[in-house]
């Protein structure tokens, strides 16, 4: 089965940001009054597994041997019904 | 390791490393024998110590240093370090040990998203590592910066001074935001060392400073 899987990854709360602090300051300039800017990044892929079970043990395993570093990230994975 | 022409030195190639031929240069300088290898080479078994040169390995693409870290030499390079061989990770080499936990803690985004291309003014907080045995506890050195991701960042900072680890901190200012103005640190053993800095661009009087040299010579 396919199952079309997103994991967003985000800096751990209390984390510098300096992309979004940036962006935050950027837009102050632009006079818009903003506060808690955040940058997350989304990776979207499509999986070939057996079942649902599977696929979330595979990208629990992908977030922890690379696509995030546990030391300064949160993640999240969002995986659907499958076809 | 007495006779400093039978040290080997591997100096390991990743695609995108760029400060590989200087590294070579100045382990030729301290009369090493230094010796390219390469991502996928599994065969460490001949070499005496090994640099992880600076540049931007996998285009840095995902975080810097984070696909150098799953290559094949990764998992011989983890068997080197338990030995108690010397490694050194210059830059993208000490964001790659990094991200292999071979060091603790992450070099991440400079806090003011600039590229860095500088010279600092670093202080030597440890000289129990084979890199730093050569110079005074405390002692300033200059050397040359130039990173965009060297913020150095750790979740138990408390565990580095308990154990020693604390290597290289800037003197002065703090460029880039990092901890506790931390820009080097070693493993508990002290064989493994980070460091920001680039030692191998400061190892002759043309390059207007040898402060970098005793890096090298360390590894006798």
């Amino acid at each position: 089965m396919k199952f079309d899987t997103e994991v967003i990854i985000s800096l751990k709360d209390g984390m510098l940001n300096p992309e979004a602090s940036t962006i935050e300051k950027s837009l102050a300039l632009l006079n818009y009054d903003v506060e808690n800017t955040n940058t997350i990044n989304i990776i979207k892929f499509t999986i070939n597994c057996e079942n649902k079970k599977e696929a979330e043990l595979k990208v629990e395993e992908m977030c922890q041997k690379l696509l995030c570093n546990p030391v300064i990230h949160n993640y999240e994975i969002t995986i659907n019904d499958g076809v | 390791m007495t006779n400093i022409a039978d040290v080997k030195v591997g100096i390991i190639r990743f695609p995108g490393s760029n400060c590989d031929r200087d590294v070579y240069k100045a382990l030729e300088l301290v009369d090493a024998k230094p010796e390219y290898i390469y991502w996928n080479n599994k065969d460490l078994s001949d070499m005496d110590a090994i640099v992880i040169p600076g540049g931007f390995s996998y285009g840095d693409y995902l975080r810097a240093g984070a696909i150098a870290a799953i290559t094949p030499i990764i998992d011989s390079l983890k068997t080197f370090a338990k030995e108690g061989n010397p490694i050194l990770g210059i830059c993208n080499g000490a964001q790659i040990l990094g991200e292999v936990n071979l060091v603790p803690g992450v070099f991440i985004e400079n806090k003011n998203v600039k590229f860095i291309c500088d010279t600092s003014k670093l202080e030597i907080k440890t000289t129990r590592t084979p890199f730093t045995k050569l110079y005074k506890k405390n002692q300033k050195i200059n050397l040359p910066i130039a990173h965009a991701e060297g913020r150095y960042y750790t979740d138990d900072i408390q565990k580095l001074y308990d154990n020693d680890q604390i290597v290289l901190t800037f003197a002065d200012n703090n460029p880039n935001g990092s901890l506790e103005n931390i820009t080097g640190v070693c493993n508990i053993e002290g064989n493994v060392c980070a460091m920001m800095p680039h030692p191998e661009r400061a190892v002759e009087e043309l390059l207007q400073s040898t402060d970098g040299l005793n890096f090298f010579k360390g590894l006798i």
